[in-house]
């Protein structure tokens, strides 16, 4: 995975709540067996709407998405992840995500960065008025500034960490092999097998 | 220390802990299917590892198989890929997959139950929201991304915090014709499509206790919808006796018995947060919008946007009711419906074709609608047609079709077409969940039924 140490880039507001991973990229976007090409896919249904913001030529080239709350509802599918990385961007910022797409985008080096809605719409405010409006978000000391602006966001030390050094959850994990195999030569006999089949 | 049920579960798999770091969990079962595990395979294959536990592991094809002509090769040849995949992955790695044509072929979320690999005490994972299912045996199950999935296939373990515990009790009976949708409709339409988040939720009371292990299963399974990480039920006599018989049930039965009659919540154990629900108010419920907390019960009217506090609400309410072509003050009763789909791992077993049957049997469908019938698992369609309920259906003018997760989601070639407005016994009614431009209206079996009957929104007792 590559680090994430600090980006700076323009903004893309998409001013709606509940965007649920179904509106990020839709089921039938999801047949592809690589982890590339699905821009295609992003926002689908709304990239016809010439209105839409991501067709809009002042946002063209953002590369931090602020969203409303609830962003990443509903299926597991980390496919919505790659959709938005795919298409560019590096951060999502929202008051508030969805658990399954927050562990999918931190496992994936996409940075989510919560900050509460009343700095939301004050960024979007800010970038509607000047889509060039710059925004660094910097996870060393974990802030998303903008103009005159700086805020704090929160990220747990171990998160940050692996995503600062850009490592290999699968890797660290097996530095732990002997702790797994302790647990397994303690776990219940109990527990079911799916091998061998039973009839 | 008094814990709670989830709590148990967590500390039983807890495999390393360390201050500042999230717990490595012990996963237990691990089920796959074609969508989220291609990438997860290729990244074993790329850095030489190996699946730590194929006999943990067991596969099956749902989201993409269609539910007509089965045993032909399928037709569109990028879901062909993904099926074709997934086999040339199981044969690779060792994994155990049921195919399209196997009696175990199905929803994922069907197949474990039914095979008895999902018991109380468990974790278990897969690349998959609707894992939450698998909570109503007393276990904690919930959904993972493709990276995850790849870690489980490795490591067997998952790198995870512990989510908080919301308590949600249902006290009361349920009327006749109220079931376990319309509670967790009702459920979700109260706390939100993101009250449930960074819980695991505990579901408990009478009502929840009057319900079936099918209906256990709908309530959990839509845990996700309002956006929890897990939802669970802890076991009790229903659950034992749902699993005895079944292929993988444990061969000692007493001391496993003996051991899930252990999983409880201490009785001076603490939650984060409790919520009451009223069972004996509830009524059948439909969803009017876009979200599963868009909901109101059946005999409500569809909302105006200014009946929202917030902002947002407001509009999220007149996006939703643009996307669904609804007028404020209609009665939701009078909401024409062009398909209703009856299936998926919220409503797609036994019992929920039993209940629809019972409606529609001697009695034809609309004319101005299609109904599918889509079991959950070619296990659940033989039983339903040793029952004879495909011929209660087609009788009925409804198609009988094979088990997938079909126009749930739309993968496969049973979609909503632009314009089109379903009642659907699914668990999502996202913009363009069910096809693009597709309208979905979440339901019952029970009103699923109905509403085929009389071609408008309705519940068995309009009929």
């Amino acid at each position: 995975m590559e680090k994430f140490i600090s980006h700076t880039g323009t903004g893309v507001p998409l001013r709606r709540s509940n965007v649920d991973t179904d509106q990020i990229i839709p089921a039938v976007y999801l047949k592809r067996v690589t982890r590339s090409g699905f821009e295609d896919g992003l926002f689908s249904a709304w990239r016809n709407d010439p209105d839409f913001v991501l067709n809009q030529e002042a946002f063209k080239g953002g590369t931090v998405l602020v969203a409303g709350p609830d962003f990443g509802t509903g299926s597991s599918r980390e496919h919505a992840v790659w959709a938005l990385q795919n298409y560019g961007f590096k951060a999502v910022i929202s008051s508030r995500f969805a658990d399954i797409f927050r562990g999918n985008s931190l496992k994936g080096g996409l940075l989510t960065v919560i900050i509460s809605q009343d700095e939301v719409e004050k960024l979007w405010a800010a970038i509607e008025a000047e889509p060039s409006t710059s925004i660094t978000v910097d996870l060393d000391s974990r802030t998303v500034s903008y103009g005159a602006t700086t805020l704090n966001f929160e990220l747990d030390d171990y998160t940050r960490w692996r995503l600062m050094e850009g490592l290999d959850d699968i890797g660290l994990t097996l530095a732990q092999a002997d702790s797994i195999d302790t647990f397994e030569s303690q776990r219940s006999k109990l527990k079911p097998t799916t091998l061998p089949i039973r009839a | 220390m008094a814990k709670t049920l989830a709590e148990k579960i967590w500390a039983e798999h807890v495999v390393r802990s360390a201050e500042g770091e999230p717990d490595l969990l012990y996963i237990d079962l691990h089920l796959i299917h074609e969508v989220t595990s291609p990438q997860a395979f290729d990244g074993l294959r790329l850095t030489g590892r190996k699946v730590r536990r194929p006999d943990l592991t067991i596969a099956t094809e749902d989201h993409n198989v269609p539910t007509l002509d089965i045993l032909k090769p399928i037709a569109d040849p990028v879901s062909k890929l993904q099926v074709d995949t997934l086999r040339n992955n199981c044969k690779e790695f060792g994994v155990r997959l049921h195919s399209l044509g196997d009696v175990d072929q199905g929803v994922v979320h069907v197949v474990g139950p039914q095979l008895g690999v999902t018991q109380p005490g468990m974790t278990i994972v897969c690349g998959d929201s609707h894992t939450s299912t698998h909570g109503a045996f007393g276990a904690i199950a919930f959904g993972i991304g493709t990276s995850e999935v790849e870690h489980v296939l490795a490591t067997q373990t998952l790198s995870s915090r512990r989510p908080k515990t919301m308590a949600i009790n249902v006290n009361g009976t349920l009327k006749s014709g109220v079931t376990a949708k319309d509670l967790i409709l009702a459920i979700i339409a109260k706390i939100g499509t993101g009250g449930g988040q960074g819980y695991i939720i505990e579901y408990r009371g009478e009502a929840i206790r009057n319900l079936s292990m099918e209906g256990r299963m709908t309530v959990c399974n839509m845990s996700i919808e309002a956006g929890a990480r897990a939802g669970l039920i802890a076991p009790d006599e229903k659950t034992f006796e749902y699993i005895k018989g079944k292929p993988h049930a444990p061969e000692d039965f007493d001391a496993a018995v003996a051991y899930w009659k252990t999983l409880f919540t201490d009785k001076d154990a603490k939650f984060d947060v409790e919520v009451e629900i009223d069972g004996d108010s509830l009524e059948p419920f439909v969803t009017w919008g876009t979200n599963p907390g868009q909901g109101l019960p059946l005999s409500a009217n569809i909302p105006s946007p200014s009946d929202f506090a917030s902002e947002t609400d407001q509009i999220a309410a007149k996006n939703a009711l643009e996307y669904m072509g609804l007028t404020p003050g209609t009665p939701l009763k009078a909401v024409k419906i062009d398909t209703v789909f009856l299936g998926s791992c919220t409503n797609g077993r036994i019992e929920d074709l039993r209940a629809a049957a019972s409606i529609v049997k001697g009695k034809t469908i609309a004319s101005t609608l299609r109904m599918l019938v889509v079991p959950g698992s070619e296990r659940v369609r033989q039983q339903a047609m040793s029952e004879g309920l495909d011929k209660v259906f087609t009788e009925a003018g409804a198609e009988w079709r094979n088990a997938g997760c079909s126009m749930c989601l739309g993968m496969n070639p049973d979609q909503l077409a632009v314009g089109e407005r379903s009642a659907s016994t699914s668990n999502r009614n996202f913009e363009g969940r069910q096809g693009k431009g597709g309208r979905t209206h979440l339901v019952s079996p029970q009103v699923a039924a109905a509403t085929a009957l009389r071609g408008t929104l309705s519940s068995p007792a309009d009929l």
